[in-house]
C-alpha cells in the first residue's frame, strides 16, 4: 500500500535514497541540494540504512570518493548543486569512462557569476556531454520515482553508466506536495540486490582502473561509450513498464501532453511544464489545438521518437531555463536536430525563460502560444532565440 | 600485434589481467643506451637496486648482461655506478652511434 505524504521535492528524494539504501555517499552540502543530503544523514545516523557516509571537503572529493567506491563495487549515490556540479565536472568524464553506475540527484540550480542560489538548468545542462544518463521530473512525485528508476537504469547489465536525476532547486526541491511513497519492500525488490561488475574489491582477482590509453585505443573506448547510450532508452522503457507494476505511475522517455491533434505545442523541461499545461488547458477550451511535450530523457537524447511526436504540428516553441551564450538554448538544439531528418517539419521557435529562477508564470506560456497561433496564420518566424520574462 | 576492435573492449577500460606489465616493452624510448663494463664492476648491485624498472639482470647473485626490451635510457644506473678506482662499470651512448 502506498504512503500519501506531503513533503519536498528534496525530502522525497531522500526517502527515495533510505528506500534504495547505498552502500556509500560521499557528499558536500550545497544550496538547494544540502537538505536532501542533511536528510538522508539523518537516516545513517539513525541506523535507517547502511550506508557509509563519507563527509568529503569538496565536490571534486565528493565525486572521486564515489568513483573509488563504485569501482570498489558498492552501489554509490551522491547529490549536488549548480558550482558543486561545476566542480565535479572532471570527475564526470571519469565515472562515466569508467561505466561506474552512480546516481545523482541533481538539484537544478544557476551558475555564478552573478551568484544567485536560485532555479534554473544551466548546471545540468552543462554537464550534458559528460557521459551521464539524465533524468528530468517535473514535480517531487517525478523526482521520487526517477530516482528509484535510475539505480536499476544505471546499474543494468547492459548499462552500467551514472545517472543524473534532475528537478527544479527551490520551485520543487523546497516546495511540499502530495506525494505517494512506495513501501520500502517494493523499492528494495525493485532496484534488487545491487550486482558488481569487475569490483576492486574481489582481491582474489586483482584488476586496473584507469590506464593511459592513447592513440591505439582511446577512439575505439569513446566509440564503445557511444554503443551503451544507445542501449539506454530500450532500458528506460522497460523499467519504467515494471515501475508502473508497482506504482500505478506510467512513464516513457518524454511526456507528450494533448499533442495527438495539437498545431501547436511547448516543449519544455521540469517544473514549468506543469504551469503550462493549465495554460494549454485554457487554450483547447477556447477551440485552439495546442499541446506539450517535455522531455524526461534527455541523456540520451531520443532523437527519433521527439521528432516522431512533434513533426505533425504547424509550430513549437522550446524554453530553455539554461543559455548557451552564442547559441540557441540547449534543449531548442536537440529539439531542431531531431526535426531536421524529418521532411515537414513544423517552424519552431526558441525562448529562455527563468534564469536564475525568475517565475515561469502562466502569462509567459500564453504569450509564447499566441506568438506560436500567429506563426501558424503568417508562416513567418519574427525571431528564432528570444529571451522572455526580461526587463526591456 | 593486432589492435582490438571497439566490440571487444573491457567495459570502463579495466584492465582485468594482474602483472602484465612485463608485456609493456618500452625500450624502444630509449635515445642513450647503457653499457656494462664488466672488468670495473665490483659487484655493488647498486644498479639492479636503483634501476626503476626491471633492465638490470642478475644471476646467481652477480650482475648480469642488460634486459634492454625495458631500459629507457634513463641514466641513473650510469649515474649511481661507482666503478672501480674512478673508472665506471657503466657508460651512456647515443643510440644508433
Amino acid at each position: 500500500m502506498a504512503r500519501v505524504v506531503a513533503v519536498t521535492g528534496n525530502e522525497a528524494v531522500a526517502e527515495a535514497l533510505r528506500q534504495t539504501n547505498p552502500d556509500v555517499c560521499a557528499a558536500y552540502p550545497i544550496t538547494p541540494a544540502t537538505e536532501l543530503m542533511q536528510r538522508f544523514a539523518a537516516f545513517v545516523s539513525n541506523g535507517q540504512v547502511d550506508t557509509e557516509l563519507i563527509l568529503v571537503e569538496s565536490e571534486h572529493s565528493a565525486m572521486s570518493a564515489c568513483i573509488g567506491a563504485a569501482a570498489g563495487g558498492g552501489r554509490v549515490a551522491t547529490a549536488t548543486s549548480s558550482q558543486g556540479l561545476a566542480l565535479m565536472w572532471e570527475m564526470l568524464f571519469i565515472a562515466s569512462g569508467m561505466r561506474l553506475p552512480i546516481v545523482m540527484p541533481i538539484v537544478n540550480r544557476s551558475l555564478s557569476a552573478p551568484i544567485n542560489i536560485h532555479g534554473d538548468h544551466s548546471d545540468a545542462m552543462g554537464a550534458r556531454d559528460s557521459g551521464w544518463i539524465q533524468l528530468w521530473s517535473e514535480n517531487g512525485q517525478e523526482a521520487y520515482d526517477n530516482t528509484i528508476q535510475a539505480f536499476r537504469i544505471a546499474e543494468h547489465m547492459d548499462i552500467r553508466l551514472p545517472a543524473m536525476v534532475c528537478m527544479d532547486g527551490f520551485i520543487i526541491s523546497h516546495s511540499i506536495e502530495r506525494v505517494e511513497y512506495l513501501e520500502d519492500n517494493e523499492v528494495r525488490n525493485f532496484v534488487g540486490e545491487y550486482k558488481t561488475l569487475n569490483p576492486l574489491l574481489d582481491i582474489d582477482n586483482p584488476k586496473s582502473y584507469g590506464p593511459l590509453i592513447l592513440t591505439d585505443l582511446y577512439h575505439e573506448y569513446k566509440r564503445a561509450q557511444h554503443e551503451v547510450m544507445t542501449r539506454v532508452k530500450g532500458v528506460v522503457l522497460n523499467v519504467a513498464e515494471e515501475f508502473e507494476k508497482i506504482s500505478g505511475r506510467r512513464y516513457g522517455l518524454f511526456e507528450a501532453y494533448r499533442l495527438d491533434d495539437a498545431e501547436i505545442a511547448l516543449v519544455i523541461l521540469n517544473s514549468a511544464a506543469g504551469t503550462s499545461k493549465d495554460v494549454i488547458d485554457e487554450f483547447r477550451e477556447r477551440g485552439i489545438k495546442t499541446g506539450l511535450l517535455k522531455p524526461r530523457l534527455f541523456r540520451p537524447f531520443p532523437y527519433e521518437e521527439i521528432a516522431d511526436a512533434l513533426k505533425h504540428l504547424k509550430a513549437i516553441c522550446v524554453l530553455d531555463r539554461a543559455d548557451s551564450f552564442g547559441g540557441y538554448g540547449p534543449l531548442f538544439a536537440e529539439v531542431s536536430s531531431a526535426l531536421f531528418q524529418v521532411r515537414e517539419r513544423p517552424k519552431m521557435i526558441n525562448k529562455i525563460y527563468g534564469l536564475g529562477g525568475r517565475d515561469f508564470l502562466p502569462h509567459h506560456a500564453e504569450q509564447v502560444l499566441s506568438e506560436l497561433v500567429d506563426i501558424t496564420k503568417t508562416n513567418k518566424v519574427r525571431i528564432v532565440k528570444e529571451y522572455i520574462g526580461v526587463r526591456e | 600485434m593486432k589492435l582490438k576492435g571497439w566490440k571487444e573492449l573491457t567495459p570502463g577500460v579495466v584492465i582485468l589481467e594482474a602483472g602484465n606489465a612485463a608485456e609493456f616493452k618500452t625500450g624502444s624510448w630509449r635515445a642513450f643506451k647503457p653499457i656494462w663494463i664488466e672488468e670495473n664492476c665490483i659487484q655493488c648491485l647498486f644498479c639492479w637496486l636503483y634501476c626503476p624498472d626491471m633492465a638490470i639482470k642478475v644471476k646467481d647473485g652477480k650482475r648480469a648482461e642488460y634486459d634492454y626490451d625495458y631500459c629507457k635510457g634513463c641514466g641513473i644506473c650510469a649515474l649511481e655506478c661507482p666503478g672501480k678506482k674512478g673508472q665506471k662499470a657503466i657508460v651512456m651512448v647515443e643510440e644508433g652511434k
